[in-house]
């Protein structure tokens, strides 16, 4: 490459965006590389692209999950109708009244508001059915990640857990993931599943999380729980999330509990990449 | 409230300070200290927050009457249950304190902004201020004071270059991958180096943290290095614990990583202690790989840490901090990271509290005697965009920030949060006039990735010693 003089441009009508002779380097990773320079400046168009991004994340952060609606698409799906026909889904809300509290108190997120209390309550009090498992559908950060991902996911799941007696469907508004055990306790379910929706990325402001809770009582800890995170098609697929999700059910089920003690071995079947191979493409 | 009437007993409470009609009152020094701090969720979360605007001021002005010497006499973690609390109490150095035990907290604001307080002086007073003497002083200082006071505390620390010079600026290379790909990994590394950025560190947050991948990305980077004969180090952010092993199995480690608290029981949560850290420093220092220098310590605090593990002890937020900086000065650090934006508004809410946090933490590691560095950084559930990391990283710039991270275009693809991107770094660089490490502007020049080293002007072709190895990958001259 010569090193010409000419690499400074001063006529006003010169390309002011430097192109980087890098820039395909994108099409090895998601991460921002090669976007070029206006002086030593982010490119206008790179630039509204991010805040595009950022603007999407914020909107999934904050839009309010419209769980009546999601709610009736539930009830209107094949494979959900046995989980619907004997009671409805349950629409409840924590304890943090709007989102600014729900950002700033986690506390009030993980406890039912009086009235979602009362209602559950009273639900258990109507009927000696005996519950094997609550599955709860949680906002979290992500409206955008629960309207977009839940019903795929739930059918996925469906077909693998038709022996389970499931209590009520229960759809939570600024809840946490701990408020799953407060609903399991209440319900007197063996077993809670939250799904919630993931602090959103740039690149993925529409990430579920998935969170099983053996025996789930107000007070549990992340220690008692198991993940499984970045469910979305971009991410983790549905079925292979209900795959897992299933296997730690199972698991749960059989070992009567959930946490640290259950070893996530889902993928043990699988060749892991054990080498410990270094080299790249920036060194021969 | 704390407010009470003539008629209650006073006894309770440790201090006093009657306004007006009204007798406030805080029941010790860790309650003044808390009272005293500016607004943020995390104090409110805690529960230990002032009451009321007025509250505050009302505690910092007590608090601006409490002489320094009644730190060293008071401890805010019991002395028996915690090992910060013995490092602070038993390395304090008497001799040094001897120039600053006369002043209250309000007379050591003033001396600090004083001619009195030159670079030299403050160099020799360190080792005689605790942190919580740090964090007293900052709660009552406006932003332009912990601005100006943290410009005048010079750190030099060295490795493989030296850093903290002032008029300097260093980066860190985050070439985070969700997946630990190394061709990802590779891409941004070469992105960042171009764009000039990497002489405090390229350092990796692993996706999978274990011994093995650790190893994997340690020797990547360390062929990278030596290859381009960077001179720079590398770090691979998992458990020191992992590091050990890592050297053990003779991996070529440069740096050591840990995040600290600053209490026992925050550490505890993270798994380790004083002598893990120590053991970790002597494994790192036998390898001998550094060639200016032995800073062989990397650390990564954070305000709400130790709230977040439920080991705050009734401690505002701030104050927690700052106690773990005599974590990282007892280990001798070459970098010291507070991530500011990164725990979420339940402790830092918006870009205001943000940058406050980021200001308060950087004074305090800087009078300490710390190679303090910033994640300007915040989440997307956080009140914050890029224009207060915008703001921030200009005010850092200001107060002669040791080091700031850099990433491709802001976006941290791993880690799911944003922080400053390379070409953050180069704006800092180009409007205050802030160089690299000289040892990495020499190599930058030599590299001709710099045209012009004194002006911050890029090479406007790809330099020739990168052709060979993007042909490698994407095939043809580009």
């Amino acid at each position: 490459m010569s090193q010409s003089d000419k690499t400074f441009p001063t006529h006003p009508h010169a390309e002011p965006v430097t192109e980087n002779a890098w820039s395909k380097l994108n099409a090895f990773t998601d991460a921002r590389v090669g976007l070029g320079r206006s002086g030593i400046s982010v490119p206008t168009r790179h630039l509204l692209a991010f805040q595009l991004a950022h603007a999407q994340a914020i909107d999934a952060v904050h839009t309010q999950l419209d769980s009546d609606a999601l709610s009736q698409a539930l009830m209107e799906q094949d494979w959900a109708k046995d989980w619907t026909k004997h009671c409805a889904p349950l629409m409840l809300h924590s304890r943090a009244t709007d989102r600014a509290t729900y950002l700033q108190r986690p506390d009030y997120g993980r406890r039912l508001d009086e009235e979602s209390a009362n209602k559950l309550d009273e639900h258990r009090a109507s009927t000696s059915q005996d519950y094997d498992l609550a599955i709860v559908v949680v906002d979290g950060l992500s409206s955008l990640a629960i309207e977009q991902n839940t019903l795929p996911f739930l059918q996925a799941l469906s077909s693998h857990i038709k022996d389970w007696k499931l209590a009520p469907i229960c759809f939570v508004k600024q809840g946490r993931v701990a408020i799953g055990d407060d609903i399991c306790e209440r319900l007197n379910a063996k077993c809670v599943l939250v799904l919630i929706g993931e602090r959103p990325g740039l690149s993925s402001p529409d990430s579920l999380g998935l969170y099983l809770t053996w025996g789930g009582k107000v007070g549990f800890t992340d220690a008692y729980r198991n993940c499984i995170s970045n469910v979305r098609p971009a991410g983790l697929v549905y079925q292979e999330a209900a795959r897992k999700a299933f296997y730690l059910l199972n698991e749960a089920r059989t070992l009567k509990l959930s946490g640290v003690k259950l070893k996530d071995r889902s993928d043990d079947d699988l060749i892991m990449d054990t080498s410990k191979e270094s080299k790249n493409f920036l060194i021969s | 409230m704390s407010t009470i009437h003539s008629t209650f007993k006073l006894k309770k409470f440790q201090f006093t300070n009657t306004v007006g009609e009204r007798t406030f009152g805080f029941v010790d020094l860790a309650d003044l200290m808390a009272k005293a701090t500016p607004a943020r969720s995390g104090d409110r979360l805690a529960g230990v927050a002032a009451a009321s605007a007025e509250e505050r001021v009302i505690a910092q002005m007590t608090l601006a009457d409490v002489p320094l010497s009644l730190f060293l006499e008071q401890a805010l973690v019991p002395y028996e249950e915690d090992e910060i609390t013995r490092l602070i109490l038993d390395d304090h150095d008497k001799n040094a304190f001897s120039l600053i035990s006369h002043l209250t907290v309000g007379g050591f604001r003033d001396w600090l902004l004083s001619d009195l307080a030159t670079s030299e002086m403050l160099t020799q007073i360190r080792p005689g201020v605790t942190p919580e003497m740090a964090a007293a002083v900052s709660k009552i200082m406006r932003n332009q004071d912990l601005i100006l006071v943290a410009k005048k505390c010079h750190v030099k620390t060295a490795f493989r270059n030296t850093i903290g010079l002032p008029g300097h600026l260093s980066t860190r290379l985050q070439p985070n991958h969700p997946t630990d790909d190394l061709t990802g990994i590779a891409a941004s590394m070469l992105d960042g180096l171009l764009y000039a950025n990497g002489d405090a560190v390229i350092g990796i947050n692993p996706a999978t943290d274990n011994v093995q991948q650790a190893t994997r990305l340690i020797k990547m980077m360390d062929e990278v290095i030596q290859h381009y004969e960077i001179p720079t180090q590398s770090c691979v952010l998992t458990h020191v614990t992992n590091t050990i092993e890592c050297i053990e199995q003779g991996a070529p480690v440069d740096l050591v990583f840990q995040s600290i608290g600053g209490t026992q029981a925050t550490n505890d949560s993270f798994g380790f202690n004083l002598a893990n850290l120590a053991e970790a420093q002597d494994a790192a220092l036998s390898l001998n790989r550094g060639t200016v220098g032995n800073n062989v310590m990397y650390f990564e605090t954070g305000q709400g840490s130790a709230l977040s593990a439920n080991a705050n002890h009734g401690l505002d937020q701030q104050t927690c901090e700052a106690r773990a900086y005599a974590v990282a000065r007892k280990f001798n650090p070459l970098l010291v990271n507070t991530v500011v934006g990164f725990i979420g508004p339940e402790y830092l809410y918006d870009g205001k509290e943000i940058t406050r946090a980021g200001l308060e933490d950087h004074f305090c590691g800087k009078l300490l005697g710390l190679p303090m560095g910033c994640d300007v950084c915040y989440t997307n559930h956080a009140e914050a965009d890029q224009n207060d990391m915008d703001n921030l990283l200009t005010l850092l710039g200001v107060a002669g920030c040791t080091f700031v991270m850099g990433i491709p275009g802001s976006d941290d693809i791993m880690l799911n949060y944003q922080t400053t991107s390379f070409h953050d770094a180069l704006y800092a660089r180009k409007v205050l006039g802030l160089k690299p490490s000289p040892e990495f502007d020499l190599w930058l020049a030599k590299m001709e990735i710099f045209k012009n080293n004194e002006q911050f002007t890029l090479n406007h072709q790809l330099p020739d010693a990168f052709h060979k190895s993007l042909n490698r990958l994407i095939g043809g001259r580009p």
